[in-house]
């Protein structure tokens, strides 16, 4: 990561802001109810402190996983704890109560998946609209484990590059339930220099 | 109160008995357990990638499976172990997450490193004497340098020795 200076950082918080913002936006929509959100954090962070990131290692936590294609490539991922699970839940299924404090059955699982996928088209959607680029995303893809397997996941990816990680983390927080997610966006190693020169910032970079 | 060593991502470790070496939510990486009996010192290895060989960013040798247990096996033999009396437990290597697109070998990662790590371990005469990988869930290991059982915690599928 030791290309990315500090005027990189800015640009690609300010992409976490603005997708940040929109994914609040369509989850308001999605819940029809105010959802604020704090200043997305872009942070680089290495393997030690990652089990901080999100409560411990052993933590258990919902993970909705997606992949995107296309001009730029990367991964992203949608961390909740278990509280926040069930309370987003509350709000999307009429009638919610928990049956299975251990589990999630399937329409569980399908709802948390769809809110991934909301908030995964809202952030590239706004990197697209900024760069110009074509992005496409899969399908969501769903685990409810510990937090350290979970996040091993697109730790694996940036281990292929070096030691840290870049994750852009933002919180969500419906203020009476208190829902909180993180999510993690991260583009491959390749993509960085097609954002910033998409964005027409990379050439201040020295090469 | 016997020492308990964690073992993080891309990391590695050695005890002697009764220390206990500790590694939390293993996902797709692998958990390397080494151990001699005879002198009852252990090594624990968390590997998150199949090789170094296909990368350019391979300083950390922790990382990898080929480079992780040469040098695994380089600190137990600093502790008074013999690499002809090594022997080895295996666990993680899991999918996370099912496939969403067949194209992202990502996925699959967790099985490559299952499959490079018992190649190592092969080419090494070292034999696998306990194996816990695959399937789809997390989970936490301890490696006890007195017994030398691995205890593998998971959530949801129980909880077992090896």
């Amino acid at each position: 990561m030791d290309f990315l200076d500090g005027m990189h950082l800015d640009v690609l918080k300010e992409i976490g802001n603005i997708g940040a913002g929109n994914a609040a936006t369509s989850l308001s929509k999605l819940l029809s109810r105010r959802i604020d959100m704090n200043v997305p954090e872009v942070k680089l962070i290495h393997f030690d402190q990652l089990e901080m990131v999100v409560g411990g290692a052993e933590n258990l936590v919902v993970g909705v996983y997606l992949e995107f294609t296309g001009d730029i490539q990367g991964t992203i991922l949608f961390v909740l704890d278990r509280l926040s699970a069930n309370n987003l839940l509350y709000l999307l299924i009429p009638n919610y109560s928990t049956k299975n404090e251990s589990d999630f059955s399937p329409l569980e699982c399908s709802a948390l998946q769809e809110v991934g996928n909301i908030l995964a088209g809202a952030y590239l959607g706004s990197i697209s609209v900024l760069t110009g680029l074509s992005i496409k995303h899969s399908t969501p893809a769903f685990a409810f484990d510990m937090a350290g397997a979970i996040l091993s996941v697109p730790m694996i990816e940036f281990g292929q590059m070096g030691e840290q990680a870049l994750f852009i983390e933002n919180v969500f927080i419906d203020g009476s339930n208190k829902i909180k997610g993180n999510f993690f966006l991260m583009p491959n190693i390749d993509s960085y220099p097609i954002i910033l020169k998409a964005l027409g910032v990379y050439k201040w970079h020295k090469e | 109160m016997a020492q308990r060593i964690k073992v993080g991502m891309a990391d590695l470790n050695v005890v002697k008995s009764p220390g206990i070496l500790v590694t939390l939510g293993l996902g797709s990486c692998v958990g390397i357990a080494l151990y001699d009996e005879q002198v009852k010192v252990a090594g624990l290895s968390h590997i998150m990638l199949p090789s170094s060989k296909m990368i350019k960013n391979n300083q950390n040798k922790a990382k990898f499976a080929d480079t992780a247990i040469l040098l695994l096996i380089e600190r137990m033999l600093a502790f008074g172990a013999k690499k002809d009396r090594l022997k080895a437990k295996i666990a993680g290597g899991a999918q996370m997450f099912s496939s969403t697109s067949n194209s992202n070998s990502l996925l699959k990662i967790g099985e490559r490193n299952v499959i490079s790590t018992l190649e190592v371990l092969d080419s090494l005469n070292i034999p696998v004497v306990g194996q816990d990988t695959g399937g789809n869930y997390g989970r936490s290991i301890e490696l006890y340098a007195e017994t030398g059982i691995l205890l593998i915690k998971t959530i949801g599928h129980g909880i077992k020795e090896i």
